[in-house]
């Protein structure tokens, strides 16, 4: 498993809560999540976030995995979440 | 849309603009907003601010800019805007980096510039609850001029309800300086976070650096990992 590696450009998943909030209609960085490389359990604030590119990438911050991917297209929002086993929205 | 209804100067690059907003709702303290701006051809930009002030003012947030010299909207907001301005924003945003009197203590806060923001909510959150939930800032600003709030602070714990604030001055100190005077390390870690026991609850806030440094500190002198709770500004401050 690669280390993880973070620099100045590393921010939290905090940045990106406005961005999750409006797609998925909720509190995100709240949410539990659990990385499906890795195993690990933790609140999506937890996770890395990596704004600088074309779109949003979420990774574990234990395993540097990509967890969730987000880019905003003219047809769209897309989102890729294969590196996620779980996420668990509270009432 | 938000009126800006107050600007105040914190520092020589640093400036508090209070925001009137018709759809008010109370936020928790190290929430924040996002603000856009939209140019006349439709560019638009949007930044992530902490909101600075705690949730007991109806109808008003107020949000503390550091002007970045290569940034899209500090500038904006320092050179441009004006009482009366109307901005877009969308908030209040985020449920992980936050704290109420519920959640507990003892308390480190740990920031590095304007880092401070959303841990003042939670310090002003605070004293306007009257909570004396056990509370250390460690506060790390390169010189005098940097820091942030510097007169509120003091008085606040003047109060000596149970907010204690250590500086550092990483860059250079007034003359009589007995504060920390250099950039924060384990043993200073250490020793602000003693008198708090060992599993103090803590919110990190500053650029990535200090924040990685201070939380890998923590964890290195025992601080339980899941007590931890990190907000990272990037390279280019919020």
């Amino acid at each position: 498993m690669e280390e993880p590696t973070t620099d100045d450009r590393t921010l939290d998943a905090n940045a990106v809560a406005g961005m999750l909030e409006a797609l998925f209609g909720a509190d995100l960085t709240a949410a539990d999540s659990r990385c499906a490389a890795c195993g690990r359990e933790g609140e999506v604030g937890t996770l890395l976030a990596y704004t600088l590119g074309p779109g949003v990438v979420l990774r574990c911050p234990a395993c540097s995995a990509v967890m969730l991917r987000m880019v905003e297209t003219p047809r769209g929002t897309l989102v890729e979440a294969k590196g996620l086993a779980y996420l668990r929205i509270a009432r | 849309m938000a009126t800006i209804t107050a600007i105040r100067d914190e520092t020589p690059r640093v400036r508090s603009y209070a925001l009137g907003l018709p759809s008010w709702t109370p936020h928790r303290p190290g929430q924040h907003y996002d603000l856009r701006l939209t140019a006349a051809d439709g560019y638009s930009v949007q930044r992530s601010y902490s909101i600075a002030s705690g949730p007991e003012k109806e109808g008003e947030i107020e949000v503390t800019v550091e002007r970045v010299m290569d940034g899209e909207v500090s500038p904006f907001l320092h050179d441009v805007a004006v009482v009366g301005d109307r901005i877009e924003v969308r908030g209040p945003i985020g449920g992980y980096f936050v704290w109420e009197p519920t959640l507990g203590g003892p308390l480190l806060l740990i920031a590095g510039g304007s880092g401070i923001v959303p841990l003042m909510a939670m310090i002003r959150h605070r004293a306007a609850t009257a909570s004396r939930i056990p509370t250390r800032l460690l506060y790390s600003s390169r010189a005098p001029d940097d820091i942030i709030y510097a007169n509120e602070l003091r008085d606040l714990a003047a109060r000596a309800d149970g907010l204690e604030v250590v500086h550092t001055l990483t860059r250079s100190q007034p003359a009589g300086w007995t504060g920390y005077a250099r950039r924060i390390d384990d043993a200073m870690l250490a020793e602000v976070r003693r008198p708090l026991g060992d599993a103090p609850l803590v919110y990190i806030c500053g650029p990535t650096p200090l924040v990685e440094g201070a939380a890998n500190g923590l964890v290195r002198i025992g601080v339980p990992a899941q007590r931890i709770r990190t907000e990272r500004f990037g390279p280019s401050g919020k």
